[in-house]
């Protein structure tokens, strides 16, 4: 093998990343507008667009860019910060089966939102609201980290996951059980379901920037995930600042899945799946599995919001429930195909 | 600390759970040797290797290409220590050359599919030396133990540091592979490279290298070459046995024979 080799067999493995990239974003545009156009009022693309742009008639204006595109955007950024957040997990923690969901990140994050609903501190469209959710997950992560230790095994990972997210569950319904006023828990519960109905821009700057920031941090981290996959001694004897690592991938899925929660509820099984539909195509390097992890997050999301206005149902369905009906038995045929690591015991 | 000393360490000690694992170690290494360091389970050896390259927190000073480690930011200290932990541990399936790419990243190219002509060219002398030029593209999980001991010395060679330290690299090798890593290694060293080898084969440690530190609980209890450091008292305090002592090949062999 000559350097040019070395170069060459880069460059294929490049070029199929390349290929899968594309289709992923046209993929995501092609969503985005079906997700414009798709509702009680049925749009065709052309439509859309052109009502995107300030054509067609008022009342397309309206559906388009004040009820349909908040919606999108929030269906993009969640899908894409839930399945970047997945990638970045797996990649902390070189192991599968991580994600934010399973570790009770979103349901903390909820906890944090629903108590200040319940103490009545601020209104849902507050600042307060995404600011809970994050610190409630920035501590949820945080402390399934530290119990976890250095070098987890995927049993400890999963069982303190476990733990963590029944807590703040628990948590959650002595926050509903003890709230006096019934619209109060009416809202809790519908919000808690995971929705994107009904989302304004209000919401959308409520939740963006702190994806945004989210999103920035995990990816600027990208490269260590490739040294960590040595392991975090080595990694650390390659130059790879762990600790300091360890507490950005933390702040990064915080701010971002708590932004996420504060607006659109918990929805679940994203983050773990995504990542998974990407390793077959692009392969195992953590690095190059962030960026097409979020795409699918984003396609997945923007998908499930889509089929919960087709399917066909007395009551509407939330995508939340939708993501985790279809998300919870990928979980499980994920436990069956990793059964051999999980049978291997805590080590 | 002599003058030709790459590798100096003062006094160094290492508390983890408030146990003192390591004690006062105070050796000093030039470039160019293989060193043996050897001692019974639990004697320090793998912690030495870390305080050494400042993978854990230590007290005492360690000076390496004459500035304290204390001082040199993470980056630097990754440039002058290579570092093989036991196992061989990879946690995802990526094809052997990206595993020897990351020897890189110390030196900035963090990303195996945009390496500079530089960088290629160490990552590809790195893989002729610890001959994998030919598993480049084969997933390390799908390696035998021995094609992997040797991607993980190609990953610790493309670091070109001065120092390698390699903590049992021959460990769960077959005999020809045990041997195929120690002359690898010895090849670095004669080429310049300080080399620092944690073994249990006190055969291998004797053959091959040129000084041999012997560690129990946490004390560094002898160093120097192989008939002093592991002289039959030495044997006999510290690893409490007897061994076969012999020449072949004008080579000096230590066999473990007995228990004391």
């Amino acid at each position: 093998m000559s350097i040019q080799h070395v170069m060459t067999t880069v460059d294929v493995a490049g070029r199929r990343r390349a290929g899968v990239m594309s289709a992923l974003v046209v993929l995501v545009v092609l969503l985005l507008l079906a997700s414009l156009g798709i509702g009680p009022v049925r749009l065709s693309p052309p439509t859309v667009l052109d009502a995107l742009f300030g054509g067609g008639s008022d009342v397309q204006q309206v559906i388009v860019r004040e009820i349909r595109l908040p919606r999108a955007i929030l269906g993009f950024a969640i899908g894409a910060m839930l399945g970047l957040s997945g990638a970045a997990l797996q990649g902390l923690l070189r192991n599968p089966l991580a994600a934010p969901s399973l570790f009770g990140a979103p349901q903390s994050a909820a906890f944090g939102a629903v108590l200040i609903i319940a103490l009545g501190l601020a209104d849902v469209r507050s600042y307060a609201l995404p600011v809970a959710a994050i610190m409630a997950a920035f501590a949820s992560v945080f402390v399934l980290l530290a119990i976890a230790g250095r070098n987890a095994g995927l049993l400890i990972l999963i069982l303190a996951g476990l733990a963590i997210s029944s807590l703040a569950g628990a948590a959650t319904a002595l926050v509903m059980n003890l709230s006096s006023n019934p619209f109060v828990v009416l809202e809790i519960a519908f919000w808690l379901l995971g929705s994107l109905e009904d989302r304004s821009f209000r919401h959308v700057m409520l939740a963006l920037p702190f994806i945004a920031v989210g999103a920035i941090i995990l990816l600027s981290q990208r490269n260590a995930f490739r040294a960590l996959s040595l392991g975090e001694e080595t990694a650390q004897s390659l130059g790879v600042d762990v600790a300091r690592l360890r507490l950005l991938v933390i702040s990064g899925v915080a701010l971002g899945v708590g932004g996420a929660v504060a607006v659109s509820g918990t929805i679940g099984f994203i983050g773990l799946v995504a990542p998974h539909l990407m390793r077959p195509l692009i392969g195992h390097d953590p690095a190059r599995l962030l960026v097409p992890s979020a795409l699918t997050g984003a396609a997945l999301l923007l998908a499930a919001d889509i089929a919960v206005r087709i399917i066909p149902s007395t009551s509407d369905i939330k995508v939340g429930v939708l993501t985790s009906i279809i998300g919870v038995p990928f979980f499980l045929y994920l436990i069956m195909r990793e059964r051999r690591a999980l049978g291997g015991g805590v080590a | 600390m002599t003058a030709s000393a790459f590798l100096a360490a003062q006094g160094l000690g290492v508390t983890l759970a408030g146990r003192a694992v390591l004690q006062d170690v105070s050796l000093s290494l030039s470039s160019g040797h293989l060193v043996a360091l050897v001692g019974p389970n639990g004697a320090g050896k793998t912690t030495l290797l870390r305080a050494l390259a400042g993978l854990v927190p230590a007290d005492g000073s360690v000076h390496v290409g004459g500035d304290a480690l204390s001082l040199l930011p993470l980056r630097e200290r990754a440039r002058r220590f290579a570092y093989l932990p036991q196992g061989h541990l990879v946690h995802w399936p990526l094809p052997a050359r990206d595993i020897v790419a990351l020897g890189r990243y110390p030196h900035g190219a963090t990303d195996p599919a945009r390496l500079t002509q530089k960088d290629a060219e160490a990552v590809l002398r790195a893989m002729q030396a610890a001959d994998v030029v030919e598993l480049g593209d084969r997933r390390v999980t799908e390696l035998s133990g021995g094609e992997r001991s040797r991607v993980a010395l190609a990953r610790v060679f493309a670091v070109e540091a001065p120092v390698i330290l390699a903590d049992e690299p021959t460990s769960s090798l077959d005999p020809r592979h045990q041997l195929d890593v120690m002359k690898t290694l010895r090849a670095a060293a004669d080429k310049g490279t300080l080399v620092i080898v944690v073994t249990h084969d006190l055969g291998l440690a004797a053959r091959f290298a040129d000084t041999i530190l012997v560690l129990s609980d946490g004390r560094l209890v002898s160093q120097g070459a192989a008939a002093e450091a592991l002289s039959e008292q030495m044997m006999a305090d510290v690893f409490r046995i007897r061994a076969y002592r012999a020449e072949y090949q004008r080579e000096a062999v230590i066999v473990p024979w007995a228990e004391i």
